[in-house]
């Protein structure tokens, strides 16, 4: 059975439910504290699934996710790096995102150097908890494998996509990193309705940073640069994104199940599932 | 050598902390002419080279892709500059002892990277022109500090370090009480602020003289704080002399005994085996069963006092001390949603029409949402229910009720110290802050409250209770402890008093882990520093469940015993600092007697207009458009309301996801099907016609909210919080009696039981306006009433939007003469009129009704109506499903005396539009589910009134059968618009 290691530290929220997600989509999920793993990092040899869940870490009293980024940086880089390596997966949900983010993990930032991208203030500089719609691209990320899109509640303050610079947005679009983009909702009254493809990237040279592509609020909740709500890296195994899927599994958590809306799985069971059979 | 780095948004990117400022004054009237630029940063004390420090800033404090930083010693000339700014730097910093939690994250994340830093502070900093010398002051007041918690420095930093407290000199003390005389001891009572009653002062006194010597300070401030209205609730729970509206007279024992528990007592008593209550009113909060393995807990609390004087901390540590509650609930339950309602003055007030000392409502209300935001989000319990009231009697003193729901293991329902357990504190390290705190909030409030109780406000630090709330769980599933309570008010004198009330406890108070040094034994003792709770753990556990804490990195200390002595004693470094029977603690305090008196307003018809007839359009629109109906996405959005995935019916609902739910559905385990709800029911404006109605329409409405998702009337639970002006006012006191009695007859005729409750008095406000004259602003009676409901399967659940053109609209319940209080009345400035009542057993059967049908499957959408009636809630129905629907007011079922108008449509018409009626429901139905719907709703009055159209408007056709006409006839999408716009900051 696949097994999936479920890291919380103080602030982390959201490991349950993420737990019980992959528990549904037939792994063996354990919830540990980031302790366990500073004291003994072989930990990790246990598990095939690494997942940073959702909530604020350490208070994200330095910016979102920054204390614990930091903490994996000086002390578990090496091991989940190693882990990376032996064809494992990485999932960051949230602040499990903006951990990823943060820690150098998903861009192999040099330490010292300026980071390749950052999770900043929503552009309304506050707190939101809304449902979205999302649009996968590419076919690189192992968790978005057969889907085309999404409709996932989003809940945070931190979520906005902003590269270092033209350049490093360019290089992740053109990899096809950029897996996960928010979505224009079609008409009040059916957004049940699959998601739009968003634009494609825009062609070289032209500038992405002009902010010209990007939807409005609150399709694009946050201000995300290039509607960016999730990322892989290179590998397509290490992937973190804004959104919540763990809060959609069940028909009853979608805002217009009494309306008919929603199905059985919920739209976010499917990356849950994904990751499991990833390994057989 | 302290550092200061300071933090600004770099280029091309936004000055959210300007902004804000910039914001805040503008709303006070300083806006022509400011030119703002915001810093935040940190104050670093440390011995680190350039280096080291440059790259704390870089990797640490400064995301790099969207900030600069300057770095420099503390009061280094670089840190005065700020780029396009001629100005001085203003620096906003928390006061010593101010609980600063980005600080100690700071302090704890430097130690990553093998540095080690001896203090670190947070600050904000701004460069500010166009404020004018004479404004200065208080433009800093109220745009970017408060004095309450923080301090502001312009120029240069002072000081070159940051001060931590300086050692504690032990010295007993002891206050001479015996030789007072009358006015000594009132003059005690109010400069110690133990705002203790004279007989009670009289009682300390003379326990003293029989002892033979003089009460130390410890002593004291224990039976302050054990005694006060806080924590004792003396005058609910206290002897009432009580003349009613006829003359009738009563005496209570304990009025809360003899109204509120006597009828959960008497249901109780009526169910006999099929009792689901667990515990009620006597644990931190009411349990009752769930399901076949699990209980649930719910307790609402208020924090008005400190909202008051600091509208963030205030919220903050409101929510997060009830959330302690079903934590420290049977042996710790597991929270699993929160409700929270406020009242405030209206938003759009004039700043310069403020008395002194009153915060602006709209920072009040921005700031304490902020705070049940930046608390509920960070400990992952998602906010659900909720909502606002506005009046203008909440100037000076607004309402903050907080609640959460827990769940609990049913074989971990019952706590029990035992004598031999150590005392364990757990969780947060105690500090200066929140001294005072249960006797401040016995107080009323007056302009100089915030200097006088600056040490009663305090700031949250939400990650240090949900490192507790992970601990405790932990160490409850694996029976690492006998008894659990929370430190509250009080502190360690009310935990710790509390639970050894039955053995004695000795407890040593040098050993408690202090934040700084400095602190008398007696501020350890009463200290009410927030994220503690107090455990009763044997010897035999101890050593597990310190492993455990240390594994969590979660303090924990023994501080004393459970010994048994009846006694409570206090040592410090061996001495014994306080030796109190715990009898005389408990039961000592002499009972408050007061008098009681009741007198409704008279009802009197309403003076319609003559000459010009109620225009129902606009009387719709702006009742939409009034502050207590509005949309309150606002507030909503801000609120993670569904981690723990357990969301089944949001607060927001419908085809666009912006409808106002009825009430939130959750489940609490996602293993099961089965789902709590909560919702709330509050009408402050009927107790100006009469607090009996008022009591009784608040529980209907809060049982018809959970009715209308479908939750099962025969298992809801309900809670009181009583928010009341100063009852030694006879009158006052009259109300609240009169609120208590109707509360006890509508709950026992509903058999929905009282299973925990809250009261708060003294909510007035008092000052000196500009003539001279002295001012009270007394709250209006303002009960809440939360109701906790279950449902076996929650796909069975319903939402109010419209569903499907062509489906039929039904109108559950008796329409009366009932605009006293109205919304139609307040928008459309008209006096008079008879209040909403209650027919208790009508009101069972339409509920049980109501459930039968939902139940059944019949029912495609419910919305109960209230403020606002039928057409506030066709017309939110209709917008949230974005359907029309046509409406005929003749088919409605009423008891209007239609001689009485002489049949004048025209007043007719806004009846039975507008009348807030209680016990009444809009059911969408299919065609095809008439005769279930119908059959399920038996002989409670009800007639299909309309149907739901695709057309997008909503028509309601008036009430004269001679002359149909729409009397109401508009776009859903003017209605939405109208609803929206108050609220949409």
């Amino acid at each position: 059975m696949t097994s999936v290691l479920v890291l919380r530290a103080p602030g982390t929220n959201c490991d349950r439910e993420t737990a019980f997600a992959f528990e549904r989509a037939g792994a063996n999920a354990e919830c540990q504290h980031v302790n366990r793993l500073l004291e003994k990092p072989r930990l990790l040899d246990d598990f095939q699934i690494l997942c940073l869940p959702g909530g604020f870490s350490y208070g994200d009293d330095l910016g979102s996710g920054k204390i614990l980024a930091n903490q994996i940086r000086h002390h578990l880089a090496d091991a989940i790096r190693e882990f990376r390596e032996r064809d494992k997966l990485i999932l960051g949900i949230c602040n499990g995102f903006q951990i990823l983010v943060k820690s150098g993990l998903l861009f192999d930032d040099e330490p010292g150097g300026t980071p390749t991208a950052t999770l900043d203030w929503n552009g309304s500089a506050r707190f939101e908890d809304r449902w979205v719609q999302l649009s996968v691209m590419g076919e690189r990320c192992v968790f978005l494998r057969g889907i085309q899109s999404l409709y996932l509640p989003v809940a945070h303050g931190e979520g906005r996509f902003a590269p270092r610079d033209e350049k490093a947005l360019c290089e992740i679009l053109d990899d096809q990193r950029a897996a996960l983009r928010y979505a224009a909702r079609r008409e009040v009254g059916h957004f049940e309705a699959a998601g739009n493809a968003v634009l494609a990237p825009a062609a070289g040279g032209e500038s992405k940073l002009s902010f010209g592509g990007e939807l409005p609020f609150p399709d694009n909740p946050n201000g995300s640069a290039a509607n960016i709500a999730g990322v892989c890296d290179r590998s397509g195994r290490v992937f973190g994104l804004m959104p919540h899927p763990e809060r959609y599994i069940d028909r009853t958590q979608h805002p217009r199940w009494t309306r008919g809306g929603g199905s059985d799985p919920g739209d976010g069971q499917q990356i849950f599932k994904n990751a499991v059979e990833y390994f057989g | 050598m302290l550092w200061e780095i300071d933090i600004r948004p770099a280029a091309g990117q936004v000055d959210r902390g300007a902004a804000q400022a910039a914001a805040a004054a503008e709303e006070l009237g300083y806006g022509a002419g400011l030119k703002i630029s915001a810093a935040r940063g940190f104050l670093i004390e440390g011995e680190f080279s350039r280096e080291q420090i440059d790259r704390l800033a870089n990797e640490l404090f400064v995301d790099r892709i969207v900030e600069t930083a300057a770095v420099a010693p503390a009061g280094d000339d670089i840190l005065d500059a700020c780029a396009g700014s001629q100005a001085t730097p203003t620096y906003v910093l928390p006061k010593p002892g101010v609980m600063d939690p980005a600080a100690q994250s700071a302090l704890a994340a430097i130690q990553d990277f093998e540095l080690t830093a001896t203090a670190v502070r947070t600050f904000r900093k701004y460069w500010i022109e166009g404020v004018g010398a004479s404004d200065w002051k208080s433009f800093c007041g109220k745009v970017l500090a408060n004095d309450a918690i923080e301090q502001v420095i312009v120029g240069k930093l002072p000081f070159r370090q940051i001060e931590l407290g300086s050692a504690y000199q032990f010295s007993r003390i002891t206050v001479p009480i015996r030789e007072l005389d009358e006015g000594g001891l009132k003059r005690l009572s109010r400069e110690g602020q133990l705002y203790l009653q004279p007989a009670e002062m009289q009682t300390i006194q003379s326990h003293f003289r029989d002892l033979g010597r003089d009460p130390t300070d410890a002593e004291l401030e224990t039976l302050a704080q054990t005694w006060s209205e806080h924590c004792s609730h003396k005058t609910l729970g206290g002897r009432v002399a009580y003349r009613g509206p006829e003359g009738e007279e009563q005496r209570f024992e304990s009025l809360l005994k003899e109204t509120i528990f006597a009828a959960t007592r008497q249901i109780r008593r009526e169910l006999g085996e099929a009792d689901w209550c667990v515990s009620v009113f006597e644990d931190n909060a009411g349990i009752v069963r769930f399901d076949e393995e699990h209980n649930l807990v719910f307790k609402v609390e208020t924090h008005n006092h400190p909202s008051a004087l600091e509208p963030y901390g205030g919220a903050n540590t409101g929510l997060g001390g009830v959330i302690r509650d079903p934590l420290g609930t049977g042996l710790g339950a597991k929270p699993v949603c929160n409700t929270d309602v406020f009242c405030f003055a209206p938003p759009d007030r004039p700043a310069e029409s403020l008395p002194p000392g009153v915060l602006h409502p709209k920072r009040v209300m921005r700031q304490v949402v902020a705070g049940v935001r930046d608390y509920g989000n960070r400990m992952g319990i998602p906010t659900v229910n909720g909502a606002l009231y506005f009046d203008e009697r909440y100037l000076g003193n607004p309402l903050v009720y907080c609640g959460t729901v827990g769940i609990l293991p049913r074989d971990k329902s019952r706590k029990q110290p035992r004598v031999g357990d150590h005392i364990v504190a757990l969780g947060g390290r105690t500090g200066r802050d929140g001294i005072h705190g249960a006797t401040f909030s016995s107080a009323e409030l007056t302009s100089e409250s915030e200097s006088l109780s600056g040490g009663a406000v305090q700031i949250g630090n939400a990650i240090t209770e949900k490192m507790l709330l992970d601990v405790v769980l932990a160490a409850r599933d694996r029976d690492l402890f006998n008894a659990i309570t929370d430190c509250g008010a009080g502190g360690f004198s009310s935990a710790v008093g509390e639970m050894g009330e039955r053995i004695g406890a000795e407890v040593w108070l040098d050993r408690a882990p202090l934040k700084y040094e400095g602190l008398s034994y007696t501020e350890i003792w009463i200290s009410e520093a927030q994220e503690r709770m107090v455990l009763s753990v044997s010897p035999a556990q101890w050593p597990e469940l310190e492993r455990l804490c240390r594994s969590e990195g979660v303090e924990a200390t023994i501080i004393g015993r459970f010994s048994p002595t009846s006694r409570l004693q206090l040592f410090y470094g061996g001495e014994m600092v306080a030796d109190l029977p715990m009898e005389f603690l408990h039961n000592g305090r002499p009972p408050v007697v007061r008098e009681a008196v009741y007198q409704p307003a008279a009802e009197t018809p309403i003076a319609w207009p003559v000459d010009a007839p109620v225009d129902n359009n606009q009387a719709l629109l702006a009742i939409l458009g009034s502050l207590n109906v509005a949309s309150k996405e606002w507030v909503i959005r801000q609120y993670d309301h569904e981690v723990q995935g357990g969301s089944v019916i949001k607060p927001l609902v419908g085809a666009a996801n912006d409808g106002p739910s009825d009430a939130a559905v959750v489940r609490p385990r996602l293993e099961s099907r089965r789902g709590l709800v909560v919702s709330c029911g509050m009408n402050p404006r009927y107790g100006d016609w009469d607090t009996r109605h008022m009591a009784a329409s608040a529980i209907d409405e809060a049982v018809r909210n959970c009715v209308a998702v479908g939750a099962d009337p025969s298992r809801i639970a309900i809670l009181d919080n009583f928010c009341w002006g100063d009852c030694e006012r006879p009158e006052t006191l009259g109300a609240l009696v009169r609120a208590a009695l109707a509360c006890r007859e509508m709950a026992v005729s509903l058999g929905t039981p009282f299973i925990s409750g809250k009261d708060s008095l003294n909510n007035e406000f008092r000052y000196v306006d500009s003539s001279g004259s002295p001012q009270t602003i007394a709250i209006p009676p303002s009960l809440l009433i939360s109701a906790l409901g279950q449902v076996a399967d929650v796909a069975k659940c319903v939402s109010m939007d419209l569903k499907a053109a062509g489906n039929l609209l039904y109108l559950v319940g008796e329409t009366k003469d009932e605009l006293g209080g109205s919304h139609l009345t307040m928008v459309q400035g008209l006096a008079g009129g008879a209040v909403p009542k209650v027919d208790p057993a009508r009101a069972k059967e339409t509920f049980q009704a109501i459930f039968r049908a939902i139940d059944g499957g019949w029912v495609q959408a419910c919305h109960d109506l209230s403020e606002g009636g039928l057409a506030v809630a066709a017309a939110e129905m209709a917008f949230a499903g974005g359907l029309g629907a046509k409406i005929y007011l003749a088919q409605a079922p009423h008891n209007v005396d239609l001689a009485a108008y002489g049949e004048r449509s025209e007043t007719i018409d806004p009846i039975l539009l507008f009348s807030e009626s209680n016990s009444r429901f809009l059911c969408e139905v299919r065609p095809g589910d008439v005769g279930h719907f119908e059959a399920a709703l038996g002989d409670v009055p009800h007639a299909a009134v309309g149907e739901v159209h695709g057309g997008g408007r909503l028509q309601i056709v008036d009430f004269h059968a001679d002359n149909p006409d729409h009397t109401i006839d508009l776009e859903i999408e003017t209605l939405r618009a109208a609803w929206k716009a108050p609220l949409a900051w």
